[in-house]
């Protein structure tokens, strides 16, 4: 029983390590329509920063705000640069054009990085295990609950209780009728970009102890994210969190059960959800 | 894709006698070079078969590997286990393919083009997985070796050369493109064009949506398995790869690079690409993934329709000047 909540716990941190990942892609999808495949080169890129940030000596802690900043920055640049060309296109000219992005984004990470899988150095108060009622918690995968607790409730109260959230949700349920009303439809989706991208980035920093990191990032954990997206629905930031904490359990406890299985539950998991659920957990019909 | 160069008759043209002399003058010229020739005329054949359901009838795939490796694993398991007849091991794997497009047919044409893309990557991914773990049986990464062929008709052996492999691939794909052109100037063909230009419109002149939709999907995935097989019998080995997502993008990618919904575009696509990898990635196969992604966003950015649709557009032009 305590091996197997010690496993459930794992499962929870990788989920919410998804949701930091995949929960920028849900909300652009959701709210232009925009299939952006390329999502995962920005977690990429937070991770090969925050390490040339660690190594260069500043702080873990220090590190992640910054990967965010200049992640989002850089997101918010490629969405102006070459994304708005194709928001508007047909979905299959998005994936093209999204997939190219991936492709070049993992060349230049091979030719500066190298190849091989990266470490980072975790500072040595996240590091060990918490004993709790005889049950031992990795201390970073309790740091990573945490920051995704913390992730939620702010996107929450920014999605919920600000101007700009009010502005975000409208836009998502009808574009063309928030358009009307004079809301700036175009500059609420660069800023969601932006925000998706950076939390993409942190979500690459934090993933490195627990996934590694490495230039196929970007088509890896491509299905993830499908999957956070699909199952919780587009655009449903709560949706993401309950789906990436659900598919992060599935995989971790079918990985430690059934090894042989490998990832064909959560593939099949993923099928069946499109088919029963083609909205989501909590998206909503259009 | 509004730029469509009129409705195709079915009959036979010129640029059809050129897309096929070339074929025959790279046997003639690069007898070293069969190998690579009957790797592009198979990977043809496949992006065909894709340019069919996504060109014509519009169903985005990101899984149509699934098909081309049920095939080459169809065709491989047969052989491995006695069967060494390659013409009825090819209709065998073909038969298979279009079995399962026919069962995941119903999953995907109900969707819009997002959801058609995930239940198709989803569906791509499952079999990809199903394959490696049963290993048993697939020989998993390993992949599945020992695979000889019987002389093809009772005649040419499969040599080293790959002489037998170059001619028995251009037949076959030959073969395919007599079928594909006839499907499309069909009045079955038509009404995929007219699914493809505006499917709400269809069911109010009375066709049956969803029912073509089934019977593209299901032609295409036995063309891709022939496909798949094609590459079995004349490499006489299947790896794990004839699944995987890396080739439900390229077959994808050689499409738009050629131009869809054009038959020609297929065999562009898939000799530019081709050629490309053996020169780029022979290099470093970073600096080809790079060329690759620039490529794909220059199409999409410029280049609206691959190599085709620039040819149009030039056609155009001239024809605007002239005037």
């Amino acid at each position: 029983m305590v091996a197997f909540i010690g496993v459930v716990f794992d499962g929870v941190a990788y989920g919410s390590l998804l949701f930091v990942l995949g929960v920028g892609m849900s909300v652009t999808l959701g709210l232009l329509r925009f299939i952006n495949l390329a999502h995962g080169a920005f977690a990429m890129f937070g991770g090969y920063l925050a390490i040339a940030l660690v190594g260069g000596g500043v702080p873990f802690a220090a590190a992640l705000p910054v990967v965010i900043v200049v992640i989002g920055a850089a997101g918010a640049v490629v969405e102006r640069l070459l994304y708005r060309r194709v928001s508007r296109t047909r979905p299959l000219d998005q994936v093209l054009f999204t997939i190219g992005l991936a492709f070049m984004a993992s060349a230049v990470a091979t030719f500066v990085c190298g190849p091989s899988q990266k470490a980072i150095a975790l500072p040595g108060a996240l590091t060990g295990q918490l004993h709790v009622l005889g049950l031992g918690l990795g201390v970073y995968r309790l740091f990573l609950v945490a920051v995704v607790i913390v992730i939620t409730v702010a996107l929450h109260l920014i999605v919920g209780h600000t101007r700009f959230g009010a502005q975000l949700r409208a836009a998502v349920d009808h574009p063309d009728a928030a358009a009307g009303l004079g809301i700036p439809v175009d500059h609420v989706f660069s800023a969601s970009f932006a925000l998706g991208s950076g939390l993409a980035g942190l979500g690459g920093a934090l993933g490195i102890d627990l996934v590694g990191l490495d230039p196929a990032c970007p088509f890896k954990y491509l299905v993830y994210f499908l999957l956070v997206v699909v199952v919780g629905g587009e655009g449903s930031i709560l949706g993401s969190a309950v789906a990436a904490v659900a598919l992060g359990v599935f995989d971790v406890v079918g990985k430690y059960y059934v090894p042989g299985a490998g990832a064909f539950f959560l593939y099949a998991l993923m099928v069946v959800s499109l088919l029963v659920l083609p909205h989501g957990l909590f998206g909503r019909r259009r | 894709m509004s730029a469509s160069p009129g409705l195709s008759d079915g009959r036979w043209r010129w640029p059809d006698t050129v897309l096929w002399l070339v074929p025959l003058i790279w046997y003639v010229a690069w007898p070293d070079h069969l190998l690579l020739g009957s790797q592009v005329i198979i990977t043809a054949l496949f992006t065909l078969s894709l340019d069919l359901l996504l060109g014509y009838a519009g169903v985005v795939s990101l899984g149509h590997a699934a098909f081309f490796g049920l095939g080459a694993y169809t065709a491989g398991l047969l052989a491995v286990h006695g069967w060494r007849e390659p013409l009825t091991g090819l209709a065998a794997a073909g038969v298979v393919a279009a079995l399962a497009g026919l069962a995941t047919s119903f999953l995907v044409v109900r969707g819009k083009a997002l959801s058609q893309l995930m239940i198709t990557l989803g569906i791509g991914i499952l079999l990809y997985e199903a394959a490696n773990k049963a290993s048993s049986v697939t020989g998993g990464v390993d992949g599945l070796s020992d695979i000889s062929m019987d002389r093809l008709l009772g005649v040419f052996r499969f040599d080293l050369a790959g002489k037998t492999a170059y001619g028995y691939s251009l037949a076959v794909a030959f073969a395919g493109f007599l079928l594909v052109k006839r499907i499309v100037a069909s009045p079955f063909g038509l009404s995929l064009r007219a699914i493809r230009e505006g499917a709400q419109r269809m069911p109010a002149i009375g066709a049956p949506v969803g029912r073509r939709l089934v019977a593209v999907f299901t032609i295409a995935a036995g063309l891709a398995g022939i496909a798949g097989a094609l590459l079995t019998q004349t490499t006489q080995f299947v790896a794990l790869e004839v699944l995987g997502f890396e080739r439900s993008a390229a077959v994808l990618i050689m499409l738009a690079l050629g131009g869809t919904g054009q038959l020609y575009g297929a065999f562009i696509g898939a000799a530019l690409f081709m050629g490309m990898q053996d020169l780029l990635a022979r290099q470093n196969p970073a600096y080809w993934q790079f060329w690759l992604g620039l490529m794909l966003v220059a199409v999409v950015l410029r280049g609206r329709g691959g190599v085709l649709g620039g040819v149009e557009a030039v056609r155009d032009r001239l024809r605007r000047t002239a005037r």
